[in-house]
């Protein structure tokens, strides 16, 4: 271990001009990091003072048989989402959605962590019950997205890329204090377009600058860097991309001397583009998965929780299933919003009233999910309304 | 793009499988000769092409040895080499379920600008040896970057040069029905200490495995022979448990489970050392989704050649000594060695060469 004389007397480390209020901390974890092109004194740390607990809190949301409900949808996305079943896209109906979701009884026995918009993650009840205790409450961690979401990649190929880095350090600090443990940040790639090696690059070098930020400030980061489903591709070119992208993820992840035992994934599945004539099966959609995954995961990461991106809320479940049926190296599980969501928001229809049919829905599904984690899911019993495609053509979060 | 495919896609995976099957490793006889030479020279023995032969026939014809292990890399001179009756090395180790491998590299070169670092030549001419190496019998390669730990070392074009190196020879064994075998040695010279070879041991490796994914190899065709993580020669030794941690936590980080095993070098520890630490690498409990095992040069053959000292009379003895270094190898990769192979003289001298040249 590095000698405190030994950090202090350190220009790379010495922090004090430019990060007011903090001292410099003590490795708990005893990884280092020499950076050769530089004199012998310049170590950098990985993850900080908070190793350990990031480590705790990635196995917590990795554990078998939960997955992470994702509800951190934006002001405006979540406005979509209330227009659909005819509501008004104000706080107090937003509010009434989000209590509805976290106070579903027993959600803690399938779910192990929700994604907050930052609206939600201040946010109480009608009755003044802070959203973060109800979570904490119901065994979940809550985690806050930090993306500042997607525009315009200059010289690119019509291509976006994922802003958000300023003043992240703060804010996932800020976000800490108010109770997150995990942060999300997604970009996405697209086939269609290319993707160039510009949009890859700046997609896998933004996630990895995040990670970095998020680890450093006590937030498990989820590295999501979403293939999108548009296009009239074959599976085999999603397979093609998709080794791509995560070989650059990794590789900057590295150099951003993140912790891999203290971050998840949010990998897309490996699939036909949503236009392409050929289908695939939950069989198909798992062995190509997988494969992307043994051949660039490494076994250090606890957890992988997939998006659905667009897949009916049965289709995402039967294919998580299908991934789980012999033991993997890591958790393989579920970070669903629309595949969780949609059939209980449906129900719920605005109406008070409805909101136990509605939570029971949410449960339903959860429980689904929960089962297709182990490997164990049968489909028993299923309605229409979840079997239907959610795909939307250039669907923009 | 995905990993390109050979015409030889389900061989190299089902031989890259093989040598990974627990219980068994790999013998490196593939010492060149001037690096032979050092080895009977210090048993005071001429570095001739029969004296050559016979050591390599000792190891080869041992009874019961060859149960234990996978493969054997041989020099180029060794795969056209026969037994003194007769009988091809390659035969001898076919019938024996043996892989025969093949050294492609043709040595390292300095880099110049740098302090002494090196990258290693052999790509020219690459596809057309593979091809004749693979007609002889071999069914993997091997290649040897070295790096080493410094105050400004490995530099990133050392990082750089060698992951592209590896990468480039990889796919062109993989084009030629070879398995490659993907060797970054860093060097355990200097006094760093065990956290200092962990954080570069994890750079390599993440270099290393972004060269070979942007030059589409086929991960489950191919083997990694990495150096344990452990402290510099000069520092403080510590525990085999203490290196298994941090050598399978530093693999965890970098290596994809597609690839079916690792084979780890000595580079210069005591045959005993080198046996308990793979055996304490096999015990721990973690996420190992690959086979742990051997690549061991002077760490299976050193008390061999001291007691053969290169006469016929000790041949016997000399096998033995092998046999017992062989099973006790197997053993660690089980989880299962007792520390109580019969040690023969010189099994827990230290091989460590400063600076050494291969």
């Amino acid at each position: 271990m590095a000698s405190a004389s030994l950090l202090k007397s350190s220009p790379v480390l010495d922090k004090s001009e430019w990060v007011k209020g903090q001292t410099l901390r003590q490795p708990s974890f005893s990884v280092v990091r020499c950076h050769p092109a530089t004199a012998t004194s310049a170590l950098t740390i990985r993850a900080g003072s908070y190793a350990d607990e990031l480590v705790k809190t990635a196995k917590i949301v990795a554990s078998p048989g939960r997955g992470i409900l994702a509800m951190d949808e934006s002001n405006a996305t979540c406005g979509k989402r209330l227009a659909s079943i005819g509501l008004e896209n104000t706080e107090a109906n937003r509010q009434a959605y989000r209590t509805l979701l976290v106070t579903a009884p027993g959600l803690g026995q399938y779910i192990s962590g929700a994604i907050l918009f930052e609206e939600t993650l201040y946010q109480s009840t009608t009755e003044g019950k802070k959203i973060v205790d109800i979570l904490v409450e119901q065994k979940i961690v809550p985690g806050i997205k930090v993306d500042k979401g997607l525009v315009p990649l200059a010289g690119s190929n019509n291509e976006s890329w994922c802003q958000g880095l300023d003043g992240l350090a703060s804010r996932t600090a800020a976000y800490y204090q108010q109770g997150a443990r995990f942060a999300k940040w997604r970009t996405v790639v697209s086939i269609p377009n290319g993707p160039s090696a510009l949009a890859v690059k700046e997609a896998a070098w933004g996630l990895a600058r995040y990670a970095a930020i998020s680890q450093d400030n006590g937030l498990v980061p989820i590295v999501e860097p979403e293939i999108l489903l548009d296009g009239e591709h074959g599976i085999d070119r999603t397979f093609e991309v998709a080794l791509k992208v995560w070989s650059e993820v990794f590789f900057y992840l590295a150099e951003n001397n993140v912790l891999f035992e203290g971050i998840l994934l949010k990998p897309s599945m490996v699939t036909p583009g949503a236009e392409c004539k050929d289908r695939a099966t939950p069989q198909q959609v798992a062995d190509y998965t997988l494969k992307l995954l043994h051949r660039r995961i490494p076994p250090s990461v606890p957890g992988i929780m997939f998006l659905s991106g667009g897949q009916s809320e049965v289709e995402a479940t039967l294919n998580l299933n299908a991934m789980n049926q012999s033991p993997n190296p890591w958790h393989v599980s579920f970070s669903y919003a629309r595949a969780l969501q949609n059939t209980c928001l449906k129900t719920w229809g605005g109406r008070p009233e409805n909101v136990k049919a509605a939570q029971e829905t949410l449960l339903l599904r959860a429980n689904a999910n929960s089962l297709a984690q182990l490997g164990k899911y049968t489909g028993e019993g299923e309605s229409e309304e979840a079997k239907k495609g959610m795909f939307v053509k250039g669907y923009v979060y | 793009m995905s990993a390109f495919k050979s015409k030889y896609q389900d061989e190299l995976i089902a031989n890259a499988a093989y040598i990974g099957t627990p219980g068994k490793g790999i013998l490196a006889a593939d010492e060149s000769t001037g690096t032979i030479g050092k080895r009977l020279s210090s048993i005071n023995v001429e570095n001739n092409e029969d004296n050559r032969r016979a050591l390599r026939e000792l190891l080869f014809c041992t009874p019961g040895a060859l149960q234990y292990l996978s493969g054997v890399i041989l020099f180029e001179e060794t795969l056209y080499q026969k037994t003194a009756s007769g009988k091809p090395f390659v035969e001898v180790l076919k019938e024996g379920g043996v892989l025969p491998g093949i050294k492609v590299d043709k040595g390292t070169v300095e880099l110049p600008g740098t302090n002494g670092e090196t990258t290693t030549q052999g790509l020219d001419g690459l596809a057309q040896r593979c091809q004749k190496y693979y007609e002889a019998g071999a069914r993997f390669a091997k290649w040897r970057a070295v790096l080493n730990i410094g105050l400004t070392e490995p530099s990133q074009l050392a990082i750089n040069e060698n992951a592209n190196g590896l990468a480039r020879y990889a796919i062109i064994c993989q084009e030629n029905g070879l398995v490659p075998i993907v060797e970054p040695e860093i060097l355990v010279d200097g006094p760093h200490n065990i956290e200092k070879c962990a954080d570069v041991t994890e750079r390599v490796l993440a270099a290393v495995y972004k060269a070979l994914n942007d030059h589409h190899v086929l991960l489950e065709g191919t083997l990694l022979k990495p150096n344990m993580v452990t402290p510099g020669s000069e520092a403080p030794k510590v525990a085999p448990e203490v290196i298994a941690e941090y050598t399978i936590r530093a693999l965890q980080r970098t290596v994809p489970p597609a690839v079916p095993a690792i084979v780890f070098l000595s580079g210069g520890q005591s045959e005993e050392e080198a046996t308990l630490n793979l055996n304490a690498m096999n015990k721990l409990k973690g996420k190992k989704p690959w086979s742990l095992s051997f690549s061991f040069g002077r760490a299976l053959q050193q008390s061999t050649l001291k007691t053969w000292a290169g006469k016929p009379e000790n041949v016997k003895k000399a096998q033995a000594a092998f046999l017992a270094r062989a099973k006790a190898n197997s053993e660690a990769t089980l989880g299962i060695y007792k520390g109580d192979a019969k040690l023969s003289e010189g099994a827990s001298e230290s091989l460590h060469v400063k600076d050494y040249k291969y």
